[in-house]
């Protein structure tokens, strides 16, 4: 019972798990292209928490060389996160630029119309 | 003064070269652009070669920032027969490609297509030489964001649905590569390769360390196409135009499977990976697995390029085994078999790539006679495919040999008969093209064609001929195979 | 009378305020949050909400296509120059140091152009997807 209470207040790390799982299950279980990338942007923002929740020190500052402050949060998750975020919307951007194209060329962006007509072509 | 900054050059050569060629948007300039910038990779690259043969270790410390605090190019044992590897196959597909990239790609995206190729180049080169476990991530994106734009500059429109479904699996996997990062740098907090290592030794609560092994091991099977994570490979090779698929088949892959060695080995070491936790049984099994079911199903495959991805997974299937072997001898077949089999695939998908050029045709019944009109591709093409099967005088004899004395070394007889049990389902699908190739009447679409180009036959002979070359005298590729898998068991020291 | 009279007028007051705080954004990321990736949004997102208004074709006026697809490759080649200028005092590569007269200051010279450069391929990114599929579905 008391592992239970320990766990309970990293609600952070809750909603990071949460969020990685419902991310995947929309990128395996939904048919519309555009529903499965938006999975994908779901589970590549779980990542990004849970970079940045180890990094905060409860009561920390930025790291500033001056008098009374001490504690710092860690500074570079924050880097690698700017980073992450950026290749996240690459892939969106590269992603919704095929879904348009597949569009033109299929006249539709449900996978199991795409299906059929892929098998047509085979 | 350019041999103590070739590890930068070797990455900021050819992305200099694709924002030329991205400003240019001309297509004969940009092609120009492209080859001079990819034939001075194998330069760089032998260079490297030649300073790590010399003196051991090269560590490059970007913006004077020592390591650990910094991120540090370094290039060892392990990643500088992989450096010459992709160099040197961007350097002969950039040679191949004028023509071919002409006839398959519209004259307003070409421009475009040889920036993504030296992006990709780039990228490759980066995830080898880099010793950051994030950089590698942000390298492995730039690489594989390049990929899917190539892939789906191909002919056939599927090659859009390829593209996106190669985007959605591969970003599911850079994903997962960058939580289990993310886990290392919370238990340990360093990113640099060698730092973490030193760092894991002090770590009592493993847990994380093993969660974080599973998440990397995971996200990089999937860019390595590890059977049941193969399943975007056979349709990105199957649509994208050919020089996009010699080069991905003969790189991609390879790369990755030197970044999972780099991870299993010099990052968390032997002792954690193979002895504490049971990876050996399941890397065993799902190679076993691929070399099986893939090379089985490659036999009944209509299209000559997708029966040629299918065997690529069972290829990778070969590699894999020899790392689950994890001994001296088996990571010496698995690297040496990462060179083979590049030089393999690379020559085939070459001269599949002819044979698109000259006829349209990759539906191998249409294929019918093709032996008696080109005869010369053809040939490449059995040469290379002997390599596939593992006929003495070949590469392919001399990787499969290493993995067959890594498992009678452990006493596995089972093991060793099936390395050679899969290997004859290898002559069924070589022999099938054989056989339609020689042994039928040409059809009409395979008597017309367009004169092939000098570059492209040159190239794919090159390719063919390193097969039978490095077969019969593989002292060279071995020994950098071997001396790879040393570095790779003595694991990181620290760094610098 | 026409609806989007007010919608006009009232955002056209507010162009300005925003590349005035992109301009903001930039030049603090070394203080709070900010820098290039996000100044390059917020131009971008103001030249987008122009081209809302007051449709494509003006705004294609105002930023030629041509100049948005060569800001792409010209950002990264501004990073890139910065890096390579660490080559030619000596340093390896992405050193700042030497680009000022002393480290302090050469650090801080080398991360304002480095910005820059990524705000500059940002904003061409951005408003060139918008640009791409904006009149697509039109003809």
């Amino acid at each position: 019972m008391s592992q239970v209470a320990e766990l309970l207040p990293l609600y952070n790390y809750w909603i990071t798990i949460f969020l990685m799982i419902s991310g995947l299950y929309i990128v395996v279980a939904r048919g519309n292209m555009v529903k499965k990338l938006v999975g994908l942007s779901l589970f590549q923002t779980s990542v990004y928490l849970l970079y940045l929740s180890p990094g905060k020190i409860l009561g920390g500052t930025p790291p500033i060389i001056a008098e009374g402050f001490e504690v710092y949060s860690a500074p570079l998750p924050h880097v690698l996160i700017l980073t992450a975020i950026v290749v996240g919307v690459a892939t969106l951007a590269l992603g919704l630029a095929l879904i348009v194209r597949i569009n033109e060329a299929f006249g539709t962006i449900e996978e199991d119309e795409l299906f059929d007509r892929d098998d047509d072509d085979a | 003064m350019i041999e103590h900054h070739l590890p930068a050059l070797l990455v900021v050569v050819p992305l200099v070269a694709a924002v030329v060629t991205a400003l240019i948007r001309h297509g004969i300039a940009a092609y120009v652009t492209t080859l001079v910038a990819s034939w001075t990779l194998p330069v760089m690259a032998l260079m490297l070669l030649g300073q790590v043969l010399d003196g051991g270790e090269v560590s490059y410390a970007l913006g004077d920032w020592a390591p650990p605090v910094g991120i540090e190019y370094r290039v060892d044992g392990a990643n500088a027969p992989l450096l010459v590897l992709v160099a040197a196959m961007a350097a002969l597909v950039a040679t191949y490609a004028p023509r071919s990239v002409a006839s398959e790609i519209d004259i307003g995206r070409r421009g475009w297509f040889y920036t993504m190729f030296l992006l990709c180049v780039a990228g490759l080169l980066g995830i080898a030489i880099t010793a950051d476990a994030f950089n590698a991530f942000v390298f492995l994106e730039i690489s594989s964001l390049a990929t899917y734009v190539l892939i789906a500059l191909g002919r056939d429109r599927r090659a859009l649905l390829a593209a996106y479904q190669y985007l959605i699996l591969g970003t599911i996997g850079a994903t997962l590569y960058v939580v289990g990062v993310g886990l290392i740098f919370v238990m340990t907090g360093s990113l640099n390769m060698g730092d973490v290592a030193a760092r894991l030794a002090g770590i009592e609560n493993t847990r994380p360390i093993f969660a974080a092994l599973a998440f990397i091991t995971v996200g990089i099977s999937l860019k390595l196409a590890l059977f049941p994570l193969h399943v975007w490979l056979p349709n990105a090779y199957a649509f994208a135009p050919s020089m996009a698929t010699a080069f991905l088949a003969s790189t991609a892959t390879k790369v990755a499977v030197y970044l999972l060695l780099r991870f299993l080995f010099s990052l968390f070491g032997t002792d954690f990976v193979f002895v504490q936790h049971p990876i050996t049984p399941i890397l065993l099994a799902l190679s076993l697995a691929a070399m099986f079911a893939a090379s089985f199903v490659a036999v009944f495959q209509e299209d000559i390029k997708r029966m040629l991805a299918y065997s690529s997974v069972a290829q990778i299937g070969y590699i894999t085994l020899g790392v689950a072997l994890a001994t001296q001898t088996g990571l010496t077949g698995a690297m040496v078999h990462v060179l083979n089999h590049a030089l393999i695939k690379g020559a085939l998908f070459l001269a599949v790539g002819c044979i698109v050029y000259r006829t349209g045709v990759f539906r191998i019944d249409q294929l019918a006679g093709i032996g008696r009109t080109m005869p010369v591709t053809m040939a490449a093409f059995v040469i290379a495919g002997l390599g596939l099967i593992g006929v003495p005088g070949t590469v392919g004899f001399v990787s499969k040999w290493y993995l067959v004395a890594a498992a009678l070394e452990q006493g596995w007889w089972w093991l060793a008969l099936a390395i050679v049990a899969s290997s004859l389902i290898a002559v069924v699908y070589v022999g099938r093209i054989v056989e339609i190739a020689w042994f039928r009447e040409p059809s009409s679409r395979v008597r017309a064609g367009k004169r092939l180009p000098i570059e492209m036959i040159a190239v794919t002979w090159v390719m063919a001929g390193a097969t039978i070359y490095f077969g019969l005298d593989a002292e060279f590729t071995a020994g950098l195979a071997g001396r790879a898998a040393d570095t790779l068991l003595a694991g990181l020291a620290g760094p610098g | 009378m026409r609806l989007d009279v007010i919608v006009r007028v009232t955002t056209k007051f507010f162009l300005p305020f925003m590349l005035l705080f992109a301009l903001y954004v930039q030049l603090h990321g070394d203080f709070g949050p900010g820098g290039g990736f996000q100044a390059g949004v917020i131009t971008a997102a103001t030249v987008i909400l122009y081209a809302i208004i007051f449709g494509l074709a003006p705004t294609m006026r105002l930023v030629p296509p041509i100049v948005v697809e060569s800001m792409v490759p010209l950002g990264v080649l501004i990073f890139l120059g910065v890096g390579i200028a660490g080559f030619v005092t000596g340093d390896n590569y992405l050193n700042y140091s030497h680009l000022a007269h002393d480290q302090v200051h050469g650090q801080e010279l080398g991360v304002m152009l480095v910005e820059a450069g990524v705000l500059v391929t940002v904003c061409g990114t951005m408003i060139a997807i918008f640009y791409t599929f904006a009149d697509r579905g039109r003809s």
